[in-house]
């Protein structure tokens, strides 16, 4: 699913990335592009968004391919310009901060659950078909960027907790705490669509 | 639920994420898996929170398309390698 866990640093000439070989920008490019469009797509939500994250991130790379200093890995300084990028578009596109958000976004708070009803033995084809997909999708989208963007890089894309951190510039401990209030968060959200369902069978 | 103590609910959900992931320490795990045994709403936490994530990691057609992919290398001055795809 994620072949650009099998790419490393060593399969591309950093020199030559560096000194303006354009074949070798071409397939760092082409190995990069569908995971860039897919943070652009999870992250903003509509297809003209997320090629616009892939543009930008890539013409940012090239204007400062030269000064990259392999500190960390090419993939990580990717994501992070396309994290970057996505961030900035969510923030212009918000017509006043809401600054409650920002102020609560670290606490240690996490909502208790309060739906406890057990779908997850629903088979897979139900839960991805019609309105449940709807339903999660939503709600990935309702999560605030900051949360939503962890969990993207470490659930959807599949990255370790710690690459998460070097690409967001959070610590580790930053990136699990928002990881568990992403996580509980839509948790929430599905099992209350799903507690509302099964009742809605019953009184049928 | 009435010898229950909601702490240890709490508690485990503090560190619900990290036992998914398996990366907490093996006498947390025991812990943690004794009060699951005597605890459903901790239990359906743990399993629709798991099936959650499994929910979105399952593979979806978000290939860049051609189209999209034509654009990028003409925006960044590419076209000479446009085709084939890498």
């Amino acid at each position: 699913m994620h072949p650009i866990k099998n790419s490393s640093q060593q399969d591309f000439s950093i020199e030559a990335l560096r000194t303006g070989d354009r074949a070798e920008f071409a397939r760092l490019v082409d190995t990069y592009s569908t995971v860039i469009y897919r943070l652009g797509l999870k992250m903003l939500g509509n297809p003209q968004d997320a090629e616009d994250i892939l543009q930008n991130t890539f013409l940012n790379a090239l204007t400062h391919l030269a000064s990259f200093e392999g500190r960390s890995s090419i993939s990580t300084w990717l994501y992070r310009i396309a994290a970057n990028e996505a961030l900035m578009m969510i923030r212009r596109g918000k017509s006043n901060i809401n600054l409650e958000e920002i102020q609560t976004e670290d606490s240690d708070d996490i909502s208790l659950p309060e739906t406890f009803v057990d779908w997850s033995l629903l088979p897979e084809k139900e839960l991805l078909s019609g309105e449940g997909k709807t339903v999660l999708e939503k709600a990935i989208k309702q999560l605030p960027e900051n949360l939503r963007m962890v969990f993207i890089l470490r659930d959807v894309e599949d990255l370790s907790i710690k690459e998460t951190a070097e690409i967001l510039n959070l610590t580790e401990v930053n990136v699990k705490a928002r990881l568990l209030r992403a996580r509980m968060a839509l948790r929430e959200q599905l099992s209350s669509y799903y507690a509302e369902r099964a009742a809605r069978k019953e009184t049928q | 639920m009435s010898n229950h103590s909601h702490e240890n609910c709490k508690a485990l959900l503090g560190s619900l994420s990290e036992y998914i992931d398996g990366e907490l320490p093996d006498d947390l795990c025991a812990e943690i898996e004794k009060h699951l045994e005597g605890c459903d709403n901790c239990r359906i936490v743990l399993n629709t929170t798991r099936r959650t994530i499994d929910l979105v990691q399952v593979p979806t057609n978000e290939d860049v398309p051609d189209d999209v992919r034509n654009r990028l290398f003409k925006r960044l001055k590419l076209d000479e390698f446009l085709n084939p795809k890498l």
